[in-house]
């Protein structure tokens, strides 16, 4: 009975193989019975009963094939024998996931920003069908308020409209003051939305009746937690915005934060309402664009055809407002980046920091794939017998397909694991405190689904490259041969073109993050028209304290007069608008003697600033002609202006422009009394811009920044200076910060891409080094006979090395000249985030073909030491 | 013509089989083949139990652990619903197979 004792062993593995054995069992024992009652002996009666049965184990693979249920437990049996074969090599199993935890996890991080900005729908109730309607001239966001009301009452594409734009405020409830921002909103924002508040009420279309009519505010749910303690009653009290008394009517639910992915405002208050005496006039004003609108699709309306609709609308308004209408479109654009303002920044630097993940992750799958290549070589006597006893190939490839997987699952999950732990630190970061600037980065299930396909995906993509070993293996050929030697090289080619192109890759990436860092090392040397360097910033808005724009300049004198009373403090000066802040307006300036002021008979577009007299030495700005601005240029003088040097030359060639005059589209002519250097005003890649600046005296802003120049440190100086600016008026409430620290906001993509190319090129170089290393230590440990019996011929060392290490270093480097190669194109790319990133830098040149000459260095070392050690007396004894 | 080849004939005989026997065990069904087909045919053991599997799971058939007369275990299988349509299907469909053949060979 041994045989059929050993079918029944065989089939002990499920309770539905025991089954299908029990039955098979059955049968031969009556076929049997039957034999012997015919009149055969016991034994002859086994042998015919077994041999009309036929090859056992095809039955049963055809059996367990046949059934549904054994699929899953063979599944199950191949993911515990890729589990013990992964435990048995320890080395492979770290070395695969630390690579696939960078690779994946890289990807994770990337993509979880990528869906938090650009695919994740509002965080509101109801997201389907809301577009923001920007104009199709890229850049141009915002609207006017009445072509709003003129497209939400004549459309018929659209449910509902509503617009809204974002303000800063002071907020003072008790004796407390904060600088608040806020959404201003129409009556309607809410229910369109479908926001219920968490407490109280929020307002309706149906409490606009014209403007102030609505003085009420809904607390963000942040707010009210941290400045309100939770307290239900402050819903029906009176807070001062501005120093005007609005109602709070209710709070807003926890998770609602306006209509922007990343702003969080502290409260909401109706359109129509007005903090400040100027706010309102931008209602009946068609010139103003300064909202954003947000549609609700009707249900089967196409995104085009609304947009059609409402163009039809703006022609009819341009024939109707030609002065102010004329150029009037509509364009429906995804939702939630300020209007579409970091739509398409957003979508290109994403999208390219995407690609480069993907291609870590490329490169990390090919690292994988020789070193699973490698290990297959190995195993290839392993794979031989199995197939020599029956095994199908496709059932081989299969196990090996399940180890790869496997590995990358894992490797999948911790990667997420790290990444979800680093997008919480990074979700909790505020890079701009001034700001309410936040983004929810925690990954969500398209985060999850995402890094599930890739983690299968590159666990196919490198599983699959020994597919041509197993396939072309000649299992006698194999295990006649000692070892797996001769095979070791024909499959050199496939390994040889992974490894160029991980040696391409890390190049690319390296270049990238070299000309990213020289760009950013050089855009902090950039002139920019003033000296940062010890200078602290207290910025305010006057209006916040209730001053008008007229009564400001008193107030800001005083302001300078008693800062430059602090002993350490070398000089003082007051701008409205920082430049390279985040505000600053330009405007069309025309030659003496205009008389048409359409915008087609002006000179050149301008910057324009207003500064108090002192400003330009504080700031560091240095005047080239001229003089600076005194308080005796005021309302009673004649209007004067100090322009740079772009202006001038751009206006005036090479006469000096001292004395010579401009005029403005209010038809005022000013005198220039002053020349000042040339500065960057908006971002760091701008190209000159003219620009021009205005006394305060004449100018009157209530936007206040206090340029302070001292010999002590911000945080020395700050205290003082918030002691002296509390006492001239407690209700205003001030920012301060380093002048360096405030640019930080204009610095930021430029060191967000360097960080981040940063980030990949060392990632990328771990893997090549890595890829190098395994590659060379592998060749060198196949070959090691075959050197000893070299040295024992009398072989110099340096022959050695160069058969053991030339190939490595031969596609080290071709692949780092194609990546080199590959990276100069790249940075065209990268010059467009990142200010003067150009490859064409013998630094940079220079520093990459050092780094990868080190990383040769580093990879081919042990190797090499490996050969120069070999003794050929111990070697061949071995055999 | 896929559903025409040699396992579909298998799967006729044995559905054929169990309607006309009502419920039988894989040997029974072997040889209830070969004796009615007055040992024309005779069922290749090994290939016939993956057909009973694969009949069952596409619920065809119905199994059932029973003891023989001879007081042996032994699993019986019995037509189900599904199995008595796939039946028909299947006699149609060797009837036509039948007649194809047969027009080829008058033709020839």
């Amino acid at each position: 009975m041994s045989i059929l004792c050993r079918i029944v062993n065989s089939f002990h593995r499920s309770k539905v193989e025991q089954e299908i054995d029990r039955e098979l069992k059955s049968h031969l024992e009556m076929r049997i019975a039957d034999n012997v009652a015919a009149g055969m002996s016991a034994a002859e009666a086994r042998r015919d009963a077994l041999i009309r049965f036929g090859n056992r184990s095809l039955i049963r693979e055809a059996v367990t094939a046949a059934d549904a249920q054994l699929t899953f437990d063979e599944l199950w049996h191949e993911v515990r024998y890729a589990v013990r074969q992964l435990r048995r090599s320890p080395t492979f199993t770290t070395t695969a996931l630390i690579t696939l935890i960078v690779g994946i996890g890289t990807n994770v991080i990337v993509f979880s920003v990528l869906n938090a900005l650009l695919l994740r729908p509002l965080d509101v109730p109801e997201p389907t069908g809301l577009y923001n309607v920007v104009h199709q001239t890229l850049g141009y966001d915002n609207q006017s308020y009445p072509d709003f009301v003129d497209f939400q009452t004549k459309n018929s594409t659209f449910t509902d409209m509503a617009a809204y734009r974002l303000q800063d405020a002071g907020l003072t409830a008790g004796n407390a003051a904060y600088k608040c921002w806020y959404y201003r909103v129409s009556g309607n924002y809410f229910d369109m939305l479908g926001v219920q508040p968490e407490y109280g009420r929020v307002f309706h279309a149906t409490d606009e009746r014209g403007p102030n009519s609505a003085p009420y505010i809904v607390l963000s749910h942040g707010l009210w937690v941290s400045d309100f303690d939770s307290d239900p009653r402050i819903i029906g009290t009176t807070v001062h915005i501005n120093k005007h008394p609005f109602t709070v009517i209710g709070i807003a639910p926890s998770g609602f934060h306006g209509t922007d992915v990343f702003i969080w405002p502290d409260f909401w208050m109706p359109m129509v309402d007005s903090p400040d005496d100027e706010g309102a006039g931008f209602l009946s004003n068609r010139a103003m664009h300064n909202i954003w609108i947000l549609g609700k699709l009707k249900p089967g309306v196409s995104p085009p055809q609304a947009a059609e609709n409402l163009n039809t609308i703006a022609r009819e308004l341009a024939r109707q407002y030609p002065a102010t209408d004329d150029d009037l479109s509509a364009r429906l654009v995804k939702p939630g980046l300020m209007g579409d303002m970091f739509g398409d920044p957003a979508r290109s630097f994403l999208g390219g920091i995407m690609v480069l993940a993907l291609l870590v992750l490329l490169a990390a799958c090919a690292n994988l794939a020789s070193l699973f290549a490698a290990r297959t070589a190995d195993r290839s006597r392993e794979l031989a017998i199995r197939l020599a006893i029956g095994s199908s190939r496709w059932h081989v490839l299969r196990q090996l397909l399940a180890e790869a997987v496997l590995i990358s699952l894992l490797g999948g999950v911790l990667g997420t694991i790290f990444s979800a732990a680093l997008l919480g630190s990074l979700t909790r970061w505020q890079p701009f405190p001034e700001f309410p600037i936040h983004v929810a980065l925690s990954p969500d299930a398209t985060v999850y689904f995402v890094a599930l396909l890739l983690s299968v995906g590159s666990g196919i993509l490198w599983g699959l490259v020994p597919m041509r070993q197993v396939w072309t293996t000649d299992s006698m050929q194999i295990m006649k041969s000692s070892a797996a030697g001769t095979m070791v090289f024909r499959r050199f080619a496939l390994r040889d073109l992974l490894l160029f192109i991980q040696i391409t890759l890390c190049t690319l990436l390296v270049t990238s993050s070299f000309v990213a860092l020289r760009g950013m090392q050089r855009s902090l040397r950039a002139p920019l028209g003033f000296q940062p360097q010890s200078v602290v910033l207290a910025q305010t808005d006057l209006h916040m304290g209730g001053y008008s724009d007229n009564s400001s300049t008193r107030i800001q004198n005083r302001m300078l007069q008693e800062v430059s009373g602090i002993p350490s403090v070398t000089a003082v000066g007051i701008i409205n608008e920082t430049p390279l802040g985040t505000g600053g307006s330009s405007t069309r300036v025309y030659r003496l003697g205009t008389t048409d002021f359409r915008s087609s008979n002006s000179a050149f577009g301008a910057k324009y600033f207003s500064i108090s007299p002192g400003y330009l030495k504080a700031a560091g700005t240095h005047l080239l002609t001229g003089r600076d601005f005194t308080w005796y240029d005021d309302a009673n003088t004649p209007k004067v202006a100090i322009i740079n040097d772009s202006f001038a030359r751009a206006m005036f060639g090479k006469t000096s422009a001292l004395g010579l005059r401009f005029v403005m589209a209010d038809k005022v002519s000013y005198e220039i009394v002053g020349v000042v250097e040339n500065g960057k005003y908006d971002s760091l890649t701008e190209s000159p811009w003219a620009a021009m600046f205005f006394p305060l005296g004449q100018n009157p802003d209530s936007d206040t920044s206090l340029v302070v120049r001292s010999q002590l440190s911000p945080g020395e100086i700050v205290p003082e200076l918030r002691q002296v600016l509390t006492e001239i008026d407690p209700s205003l409430p001030f920012t301060f910060h380093s002048w360096p620290d405030a640019l930080a906001f204009v610095l930021f993509p430029a060191r967000v891409a360097t960080a981040t190319l940063g980030v990949m090129g060392f990632l990328a170089a771990m893997l090549a080094v890595t890829g190098v290393f395994g590659i060379a230590m592998y060749s060198v440990s196949k070959r090691i006979k075959e050197f000893g019996i070299r040295v024992a011929l009398g072989a110099q060392p340096v022959q050695l090395m160069r058969s053991a290490l030339s190939r490595p270093l031969t596609l080290l480097l071709c692949g780092s000249a194609a990546g080199l190669l590959l990276g100069a194109i790249a940075s065209k790319l990268l010059a467009q985030i990142v200010y003067q990133a150009t490859s064409r830098d013998p630094l940079v040149f220079g520093a990459v073909i050092a780094t990868m000459a080190i990383l040769g260095l580093l990879a081919t070392w042990i190797p090499a030491h490996r050969v120069l050690r070999t003794q050929p007396a111990g070697l061949l004894r071995e055999e | 013509m896929s559903r025409n080849d040699l396992q579909g004939s298998l799967d006729l005989l044995v559905l054929k089989t169990l309607s006309q026997m009502g419920e039988l065990h894989g040997y029974g069904v072997v040889l209830h083949i070969q004796r009615a087909s007055d040992e024309l045919l005779s069922v290749e053991e090994g290939s016939l139990y993956p057909a009973l599997h694969r009949m069952e799971q596409s619920g065809w058939i119905r199994s059932e652990w029973k003891v023989t007369e001879t007081n042996r275990e032994a699993r019986y299988y019995r037509l189900t619903g599904a199995g008595h349509k796939e039946l028909l299907k299947a006699e149609k469909s060797f009837e036509r197979l039948v007649k194809g053949i047969r027009a080829v060979l008058r033709y020839a």
